[in-house]
C-alpha cells in the first residue's frame, strides 16, 4: 500500500513557546514533519507561535502561521487553507491538546479534514488515568493501586485508602504539571488542589507510592498494519519519585535480564496495540521494584514526546521523522534505515555505546524555589553524552552540562560524611555529586544505596571513578597507562589537573606526548552489524577510530549546549541556519553539540555531527581529528551563544582559526573598560559605571553615580545575578553573593535609567558596509531584563532622525569593535531623548529568529556567510539580503517572553513571587504579527497566556509612582465595560479622576471586612489582574496577588507599559475579528511594495 | 589482570586484559548485537566451537541465575566484552558472571574494541580466533596456532551438545496433554520445550543419535528438530530422517539448525553467510501476511531456496515464508501439501522478542489438522 495519495496538504501543529517539560524538542520533531512532508510533495500548512523555532522559517513550509495555538485561531487557518489532514502528535501535549478541542467543537468534519498520526479516541485511552489503568489490567498489567478524584473531599477520602505518601497526578497536563507527591494532609490539599486546577478536565489521580523503585521508559512505534518496535530502552539513575525529564537516564537500560526486559517489550506492544495508537511513537513508562521485580505500569504519552528526542539522538532512529511517514501510510518495513542505507526501519536498534542525559536546573534564577526534585518537572534543559562505558559517558554528561559543581570533584568541599548522607535521601540538582562525595568520604555502596536507591549497579562505577581518582592523585607521576585508564572512565583533563595539580594545559600537553587521544566512533542504529553512512560521531578513549577522510574545506559549527534560562533554541536556529548557508556554499559543515532536543543535533542537519561536550578540551580533539581527515577552514563561534564564545580565545590560543568575529574583538566588547574607550571614542555616552572588586570599592562607585544602580558580574548571559540596587545594604549582600558567581570578573556596577525607552539592535557588518537588520523597541521600560521584556518591531516612538542616530552608533561600534558577522546592541533612550549605550554583543542575539521573521531576512545565515569573507554587498546580489536599505518589518510583530511562575513552589508551598526584573527568568517566547499594535499585541498575550479578558473584571493595585500612568488604561477599561477592582490607594486615585472602582481591602489590613484582593482572585471574580509592585518580598500584598494570580491561571501584568499595551490588545479584539496571514504572505505583500 | 589477545586468523590481533579464566582458547569468531541476554547465549549449545564478541559495551551486569540457563552448561569456548560489570545488580542474580565463567574454564577478554572488532568480521567475514591470555607466545606464534584449527565450514558438532539419553518435558499443571512430540535435540533450548509443553505437547527430547524406529516407537503427533551447532552440509543421515517423515506426513516443525536439515530434505543446499545473523533484532517479514516480527538469530548458514516463487519437491509444493528484511536471506519455509515448516530464526526467543511466538501455535494446529485425518 504506501503512502495515502489522497493528502495533499497537511496542517502541522507545533508546540508553542519553550516551557519546562516542553522544550526545543518539539521544534526538532515539528522540523523533521514539515521536511518529510515536503520531500513528498505535500503542502505544509503549520502553526506555532513560537519565532525561536527553525520550524518556523519560512522555507520549511508553504504556509506559515505564527499565530497563537487555540482551537479559534486554527479553525481560522483550516477555512483559509482546507488541509486534507492534520498533524498534531509532533506538537507535544499543546498540539494534543488543540487537536483534541478541534474534535470537541467538530471542527475536522466542519473544514472536511481529518487527524492523522492517531486518533481521538487512542488519545483519551491513552491519557484518561482511568481508562489506561483499565487497558492495563485487560493486558494482564499491574497499576499502581490509585483513585480518580474530582474534588479535594475525594482526594482526602482517597487518602484514608491509599495510605501516604500518595502520588498525585492531574489529567491531561504535560510535564507532570501540578503533580506531586503528600507525606500528609496540608501538603495533599496543596498539590492536589494545585493538580485540580491545572487540570483541564478537574481530575487528579491519587496513587500508592512507588518511591524508589527502578523507573523505566520504552519508546514504541507502531504503523498500521500493526508492526511494533521498540525503539529504545531508557533506564532512569534516579529512581521513581523524581520526574523523568528530572532524572539522570542511562540508554539502553543497565539492570535487566532479557527475561524482564521482554516482559516490558511485550506489556509496551500489548498497551499500544489495545490503546490503539494506530501510527507513530509512543513511549511507556514502568516502574519495577527491585527487590523482587513486579512491576507497576506508570503511564503512557500516545505521541512523540521529549524522551522520543533522547531516544533518536541515542539511537540514531529518528523517531520523528518515521512517525511522520507512519502517519502518511508507509509502513516501517517500507522506510529505510537513513543510516545504513540498506535496511529497513522495521527493526530496533542496537546499541554498543552507552548514553547518559543529565538535566539542567535554573534554581539560582529562583532563590525562593523549593529546589527538592519531585514528579513535577523542574529542569530547564539536558545535556546528552555518549561513550563506550557507563562512567565515560556519565562523566561526558555532566561536563556537557556547562555548570559549576556538576563535574565529579575530589578536593575537600567542606561537608564532611554525616552532613553528605544527611542530604542525599532527597533528590535534588547536586545529589549525584554529594553521592559521589560521601563514596569517596567512605560511605559504601549499600549504605548509599539503602538512602537514595540509586541501583548498586550504577554506584559501584562511582566508586570505580572514586578509586581511580584517589590514584591520580597518589601516583607517582602521571604514566601514559594511568592517563588512559582515566580518560576511559571519562575524566576530563581539568579533573585530573585539580588531582595533580597541575593546569589543564599541562595536563593535556603530558596527554599528547603520550599520545593518549580519543578516537571517533559511531552512532549507527546497529552496533556495526551493518556499514554507516552517516558521520555522528562520538568520542571514546578506545583503539579504533571511523572519522573518513574528506576533500572538502570543512567549517566547524560549535552549538549552545544544553537549553538554559538565556540560552535556548534561538540559539540552535542561528546554529542549524550556519550549517544549511555553508553546507550550500560547499563548505563540509560540522557541528559539535550535545543538546539531544535540538535540530542541531539531527544527523543530516550538517554534514558531520559530533556529539561532545562543549569544552576547550572535547572540541579541540574534534578539531584535530577532523584537521587530520582533511582541509579545515576554521570554526564558527558567534551563532551558539554565551558558550561557543566563551571557548573562542582557547580555541585561538590553540592555534585554530576563528572565523568572523575575533576573540580579540569580542573581549573588546565585553570588558567594560575597553568597550567604554571604543564608546569614548565613536563618541557615544554609556550609563556611568565602574567596575569593583570588593564592597568598598563598589560603593564608593555607586555613591559617585548615585542610587539607584544597576549591578551585575561580568561575562554571563540573561542577566544572571543582575540586581537594581537602592541602597549600600543591599549593594553589600549583591557583592557577597556575585563574586561567587564568577570569580576572577569584576562586579558591574551601572547607573539605572529610570524610565528610559529600551532598544535592541540587530545589525550585521562586514568591515566595511552596514546591514541595520532590525531595531526593537521594548515594551517595558529599562530596568527589565530584555530576554523578559516583549518588544516590538518596528519600534512605534521613534522618528526617522533617532533611527538614524541608531544606525550611526551602531555602525561605529560594530566597526570599532571589529565585528565580522552580527552584533546587537542594546541602547537606552532616556526621556530628554538622549542615547545610551547599555551593552554590544558581538554575536548572534536571542532576538535573531525574531527579526528574521519579522523581515524576512536570514540573518543567521548572512552572518555564517560573512564570517568565511562573503561581503554584505555580494549577498545583495545574491538575494540573501535586501537588494539595497536596512531591515524592513512587514507588518507589526510583538515578541512576548513566557515565564515559568506555574513550575515553582517555595518549600512551605507557596508560589514563588512572579515580578520581572533585570535578571532574565522567562524560558522562552511567542511572537503576535498583525497590521496593527494592539492586535499583534493581542495575539502574542494570547499565545503566552491565553486570551485576554474581551469583558468582565480587572483588578488593579498600583504602586504611588504607577498611579498617574495607569490613570489612561484604567479610564479606558472601563469605557471598554469593564468592571475594575481597586485597593484603597489606587480606588481613591481614580475614583479622584472620576473612575468608578469597588474596592477591597488588602489582605496585609486583616482588621477589614469584605472581601480582600486574594479573595476577588482565587474565587475567580477577576479575568485580569494588574499589579505593578512596590518591591520584591513576601511580606508584600502585591506577592500574595501576584501568587494567587498565577495559581489561578489569571492572566497578570506587573508593568505599566504592559497595562497600556494590553488595553490597546483588548480595544483592538473588541472592535473587530482578527485575521491570520502566512509568514509567505507577508513576505510577498513586502516584496511586491 | 593482565594483558590479553584476542587473534584473528587474518592476522589481525587486538589488544584487551585478562578476564575469567587465564589462558588460550580457540573457536569459529562471532559477534553478537544483543543488549541483553547474555546468559541465554553463554548456553545456547549453538555457541558450542564459537568466540562470542558482545557488542554490548557491558555486559555481566545482572549476574546469572539458574532460571535463565538455556542448557545445563555454558557452551562458548570464548567471550570477548569491552566492560565486565563490577558487580551484579538483579533480585534474581545468584553468581556473577566472571565467577561462571571461571567454574566453566571460559577463557575470556576484557578491554577490548569490540566494536573495532564487529567491524572487522563484519567486512571480512566470520573466521576463526584465538584468545591468549597466558602471555607466552609471540604475535606471529599466536596467528600460527590460530591457522590451526579447523573453520566452521565442514564441522560436524550436533553430536557434541545433544542430550545422552531420551528425557521428557510434559506440560505444566492445569494444562492437558493434547500431543506427543518427539523433539530431536541438536542443541536444544530449555525455551523451546517449554514453550511447546505450555501449549499442551508432551515433548520426548531425543538424542541425535536415536533411530527413526525408537522416534516412531512414541508414536509421536510431530517431529521437532532444534536448534544447534555446525554444518548442516554434515547431517545427511539426519536428512534422511526427516525425509521419511515427510513421505509419512508426519507434522514437522525445525528451528534454525532444524529449518536448515528440512531445507536439505526438501532438496535445497545451505550456504555460508559472510558473517552470518545474530543478535535480538533482525526484522523478518512474514511474506503470507507481510507483517514484520522482530526475531531473535543465530546462524551462520543459509538454506537457498527460491523466494519469488512456489517451488516443487518430492513432497509437493512449497514455498519461502519468511525473509530477513535486512539482506533478504530465507528465514521460513513451508511445504504447501504436507505438514512440514520450519523457521531460521529462534520463535523460542531466549534471549529475544517474542514476536515469533505464535509459530508454536501454528504446530499445535497443524498436528491437530492431522490428527483428525
Amino acid at each position: 500500500m504506501s503512502r495515502d495519495l489522497s493528502i495533499k496538504s497537511v496542517l502541522v501543529i507545533g508546540s508553542g513557546p519553550i516551557v519546562i517539560g516542553q522544550a526545543c524538542e518539539f521544534d526538532y520533531s515539528g522540523t523533521q514533519a514539515c521536511r518529510i512532508l515536503r520531500e513528498e510533495g505535500i503542502r505544509v500548512i503549520l502553526i506555532n507561535s513560537n519565532p525561536a523555532t527553525i520550524m518556523t522559517d519560512p522555507e520549511f513550509a508553504d504556509a506559515t502561521y505564527i499565530e497563537p495555538i487555540t482551537p479559534e485561531v486554527i479553525e481560522k487557518i483550516l477555512a483559509k487553507e482546507r488541509p486534507d489532514a492534520v498533524l498534531a502528535t509532533l506538537g507535544g501535549q499543546t498540539a494534543l491538546n488543540a487537536a483534541m478541542q478541534l474534535f470537541e467543537r467538530g471542527s475536522f468534519e466542519k473544514y472536511g479534514t481529518r487527524l492523522i498520526g492517531a486518533n481521538i479516541d487512542a488519545i483519551k485511552r491513552g491519557e484518561d488515568r482511568e481508562v489506561f489503568k483499565g487497558i492495563v489490567e485487560k493486558i494482564g498489567g499491574e497499576s499502581s493501586q490509585s483513585l480518580i478524584c474530582h474534588s479535594m473531599q475525594e482526594c482526602l477520602a482517597a487518602a484514608q485508602v491509599l495510605k501516604y505518601p500518595v502520588v498525585v497526578r492531574p489529567s491531561f497536563t504535560m510535564g507532570g504539571l501540578g503533580s506531586g507527591i503528600a507525606y500528609n494532609q496540608d501538603e495533599l490539599e496543596l498539590i492536589a488542589g494545585a493538580g485540580l486546577r491545572h487540570s483541564p478536565t478537574t481530575e487528579v489521580l491519587l496513587e500508592e507510592s512507588i518511591i524508589g523503585w527502578k523507573e523505566y521508559e520504552l519508546e514504541v512505534m507502531r504503523d498500521h498494519k500493526d508492526n511494533v518496535v521498540i525503539v529504545c530502552s531508557i533506564e532512569n539513575l534516579d529512581p521513581m519519585g523524581v520526574h523523568t525529564g528530572d532524572s539522570i537516564t542511562v540508554a539502553p537500560a543497565m539492570t535487566l535480564t532479557d527475561v524482564e526486559y521482554q516482559r516490558l517489550r511485550d506489556l509496551s506492544i500489548a498497551i499500544i496495540r489495545e490503546v490503539g495508537v494506530d501510527t507513530g511513537g509512543c513511549n511507556i513508562q514502568f516502574a519495577v521494584n527491585p527487590t523482587d521485580g513486579r512491576i507497576i505500569v506508570i503511564e503512557m504519552n500516545p505521541r512523540v514526546s521529549r524522551s522520543s528526542a533522547l531516544a533518536s539522538k541515542a539511537t540514531g532512529f529518528p523517531i520523528a521523522k518515521i512517525a511522520t511517514k507512519l502517519a502518511i501510510g508507509y509502513t516501517l518495513d517500507e522506510i529505510q534505515n537513513d543510516i545504513t542505507k540498506s535496511t529497513p526501519a522495521s527493526f530496533e536498534p542496537t546499541l554498543d555505546y552507552i548514553v547518559v542525559k543529565v538535566p539542567r536546573f535554573a534554581f539560582e534564577k529562583f532563590p525562593e524555589a523549593d529546589e527538592r526534585l519531585t514528579t513535577t518537572m523542574k529542569s530547564v534543559g539536558e545535556a546528552m553524552a555518549i561513550g563506550r562505558s557507563f562512567p565515560e559517558a556519565l562523566q561526558k554528561a555532566l561536563r556537557s552540562v556547562e555548570k559549576k559543581g556538576m563535574s565529579f570533584a575530589w578536593e575537600s568541599a567542606g561537608r564532611d560524611l554525616s552532613d553528605l548522607m544527611s542530604t542525599i535521601n532527597i533528590p535534588t540538582e547536586y545529589r549525584l555529586q554529594n553521592v559521589q562525595r560521601a563514596m569517596y568520604l567512605g560511605a559504601s555502596v549499600e549504605e548509599i544505596f539503602a538512602r537514595t536507591k540509586i541501583d548498586p549497579w550504577f554506584l559501584a562505577h562511582i566508586e570505580i571513578i572514586n578509586q581511580k581518582a584517589k590514584e591520580i592523585s597518589q601516583a607517582a607521576d602521571l604514566g601514559g597507562d594511568l592517563l588512559r585508564e582515566a580518560k576511559t572512565l571519562g575524566f576530563s583533563d581539568a579533573q585530573i589537573a585539580s588531582l595533580r595539580a597541575l593546569t589543564e594545559f599541562e595536563v593535556r600537553a603530558i596527554r599528547h606526548r603520550l599520545n593518549v587521544r580519543p578516537v571517533f566512533k559511531t552512532v549507527d542504529t546497529c552496533a556495526a552489524e551493518f556499514e554507516a553512512h552517516t558521520p555522528y560521531h562520538y568520542s571514546s578513549y578506545d583503539q579504533e577510530s571511523e572519522v573518513r577522510p574528506r576533500t572538502k574545506p570543512a567549517v566547524f559549527i560549535l552549538g549552545s549546549g544544553p537549553n538554559r534560562i538565556g540560552q535556548g533554541v534561538e540559539f540552535d536556529y542561528s546554529c542549524v541556519h550556519a550549517a544549511f548557508a555553508l553546507r550550500e556554499a560547499g563548505y563540509e559543515t560540522i557541528m559539535i553539540n550535545c543538546n539531544p532536543e535540538t535540530v542541531s543535533t539531527d544527523y543530516d542537519t550538517s554534514d558531520r555531527l559530533y556529539f561532545e561536550p562543549l569544552t576547550l578540551e572535547d572540541v579541540l580533539e574534534v578539531i584535530a581529528a577532523e584537521s587530520a581527515a582533511g582541509p579545515v577552514l576554521g570554526v564558527i563561534a558567534q551563532l551558539g551563544g554565551q558558550t561557543p564564545l566563551g571557548l573562542a580565545r582557547g580555541l585561538l590560543e590553540a592555534g585554530v582559526t576563528i572565523l568572523g568575529t575575533s576573540p580579540h574583538a569580542i573581549d573588546l566588547a565585553e570588558d567594560r573598560g575597553e568597550f567604554g574607550k571604543i564608546l569614548a571614542k565613536s563618541e557615544l555616552k554609556a550609563p556611568e559605571f565602574g567596575m569593583a572588586r570588593s564592597f568598598d570599592e563598589a560603593k564608593v562607585i555607586a555613591h559617585g553615580i548615585g542610587y539607584p544602580v544597576l549591578v551585575r558580574p561580568s561575562f554571563v548571559l540573561g542577566g544572571r545575578g543582575m540586581e537594581i540596587v537602592y541602597d549600600d545594604e543591599s549593594l553589600e549582600e549583591f557583592i557577597a553573593k556575585a563574586t561567587e558567581i564568577t570569580p576572577n570578573h569584576p562586579v558591574l556596577i551601572d547607573r539605572f535609567l529610570d524610565d528610559a525607552i529600551e532598544i535592541d539592535v540587530d545589525a550585521l557588518y562586514d568591515g566595511v558596509e552596514l546591514f541595520l537588520a532590525g531595531v526593537m523597541e521594548h515594551i517595558e521600560e529599562a530596568g527589565i531584563h530584555s530576554g523578559d521584556s516583549a518588544c516590538v518591531l518596528p519600534s512605534f516612538t521613534l522618528d526617522a532622525t533617532k533611527i538614524a542616530e541608531i544606525r550611526d552608533a551602531t555602525y561605529k561600534i560594530a566597526s570599532n569593535v571589529g565585528v565580522l558577522g552580527l552584533i546587537n546592541i542594546q541602547y537606552a533612550i532616556t526621556r530628554d531623548g538622549t542615547l545610551y549605550v547599555i551593552e554590544a554583543n558581538p554575536r548572534a542575539s536571542r532576538t535573531v529568529p525574531f527579526v528574521s521573521k519579522a523581515t524576512g531576512n536570514p540573518l543567521a545565515k548572512a552572518a555564517a556567510l560573512i564570517s568565511t569573507g562573503r561581503s554584505i554587498a555580494q549577498l545583495r546580489t545574491e538575494k540573501i539580503l535586501p537588494l539595497s536599505g536596512d531591515g524592513v518589518a512587514n507588518g507589526v510583530s510583538v515578541k512576548e517572553a513566557v515565564l515559568p511562575w506555574n513550575r515553582f513552589r517555595r518549600i512551605d508551598g507557596t508560589g514563588v513571587d512572579s515580578v520581572l526584573g533585570p535578571e532574565m527568568r522567562s524560558t522562552g517566547e511567542v511572537m503576535g504579527i498583525a497590521s496593527t499594535f494592539g492586535q499583534a499585541y493581542a495575539k502574542s498575550q494570547i499565545a503566552a497566556f491565553g486570551p485576554l479578558p474581551m469583558q468582565g473584571s480587572v483588578f488593579i493595585s498600583l504602586s504611588d509612582r504607577d498611579k498617574e500612568d495607569a490613570l489612561a488604561p484604567a479610564r479606558a477599561l472601563a469605557e471598554l465595560g469593564f468592571t475594575l477592582f481597586t485597593t484603597a490607594g489606587t480606588h481613591d486615585f481614580l475614583a479622584k479622576e472620576g473612575v468608578t472602582s469597588k474596592m477591597v481591602r488588602k489582605n496585609s489590613d486583616t482588621q477589614g471586612e469584605g472581601l480582600s484582593a486574594v479573595d476577588i482572585i482565587t474565587s475567580s471574580m477577576v479575568d485580569l489582574v494588574i499589579n505593578t509592585p512596590l518591591g520584591r518580598g513576601s511580606r508584600h500584598d502585591g506577592w500574595l496577588i501576584r501568587t494567587a494570580s498565577v495559581q489561578r491561571a489569571i492572566p497578570i501584568i506587573t508593568t505599566i507599559a504592559g497595562f497600556k499595551a494590553a488595553v490597546e490588545g483588548i480595544r483592538e479584539m473588541q472592535s473587530r475579528e482578527f485575521d491570520i496571514q502566512s509568514l509567505q504572505e507577508w513576505q510577498s505583500i513586502e516584496g511586491a511594495r | 589482570m593482565s594483558k590479553a589477545y584476542l587473534v584473528l586468523d587474518d592476522g589481525a590481533i587486538f589488544e584487551g586484559q585478562s578476564w575469567a579464566c587465564l589462558g588460550e582458547t580457540y573457536g569459529e569468531a562471532v559477534f553478537s548485537t544483543g543488549m541483553t541476554g547474555y546468559q541465554e547465549t553463554l548456553t545456547d549449545p549453538s555457541y558450542h566451537k564459537q568466540i562470542v564478541i558482545m557488542t554490548a559495551p557491558h555486559v555481566g551486569n545482572t549476574g546469572m541465575n539458574k532460571a535463565d540457563m538455556e542448557s545445563k552448561k555454558i557452551w562458548v569456548s570464548g567471550f570477548a566484552v569491552r566492560n565486565p560489570s563490577p558487580r551484579p545488580s538483579n533480585w534474581r542474580s545468584e553468581e556473577s558472571l566472571e565467577s561462571a565463567l571461571i567454574d566453566a574454564g571460559v577463557v575470556g577478554i576484557q578491554g577490548i574494541d569490540t566494536r573495532a572488532i564487529t567491524r572487522h568480521l563484519r567486512d571480512r567475514g566470520s573466521m576463526r580466533v584465538g584468545i591468549f591470555s597466558d602471555g607466552q607466545l609471540s604475535r606471529d606464534e599466536m596467528v600460527i596456532k590460530v591457522r590451526q584449527i579447523p573453520a566452521m565450514s565442514g564441522l560436524f558438532l550436533a553430536s557434541d551438545v545433544t542430550t545422552e539419553s531420551k528425557y521428557v518435558v510434559s506440560p505444566p499443571p492445569g494444562v492437558p496433554t493434547s500431543f506427543t512430540v518427539a523433539a530431536i535435540d541438536l542443541g536444544i533450548k530449555s525455551a523451546t520445550p517449554r514453550h511447546m509443553s505450555e501449549r499442551g505437547m508432551q515433548v520426548h527430547v531425543f538424542p541425535m543419535s536415536a533411530s527413526n524406529e525408537e522416534i516412531r516407537a512414541i508414536n509421536p503427533d510431530g517431529i521437532f528438530l532444534s536448534n544447534g551447532p555446525g554444518d548442516p552440509s554434515t547431517m545427511d543421515e539426519m536428512v534422511e530422517l526427516v525425509r521419511g517423515f515427510l513421505a509419512d506426513s508426519i507434522p514437522v516443525f525445525g528451528i534454525c539448525f532444524g529449518h536448515q536439515i528440512l531445507g536439505r530434505a526438501l532438496g535445497f543446499t545451505t550456504y555460508k553467510l559472510p558473517f552470518g545473523h545474530r543478535g535480538i533484532n533482525q526484522p523478518v517479514k512474514n511474506l503470507q501476511n507481510g507483517t514484520v516480527e522482530i526475531t531473535a538469530h543465530n546462524h551462520g548458514f543459509a538454506v537457498d531456496a527460491p523466494v519469488d516463487a512456489n517451488f516443487t519437491t518430492v513432497y509437493g509444493s512449497g514455498h519461502v515464508s519468511h525473509i530477513c528484511l535486512n539482506d533478504g536471506v530465507v528465514e521460513g519455509l513451508e511445504l504447501l501439501e504436507r505438514p512440514a515448516f520450519s523457521v531460521q530464526y529462534h520463535p523460542e526467543s531466549a534471549a529475544g522478542p517474542h514476536d515469533a511466538a505464535y509459530l508454536f501455535d501454528h504446530f499445535a494446529e497443524m498436528m491437530s489438522k492431522e490428527k483428525v485425518k
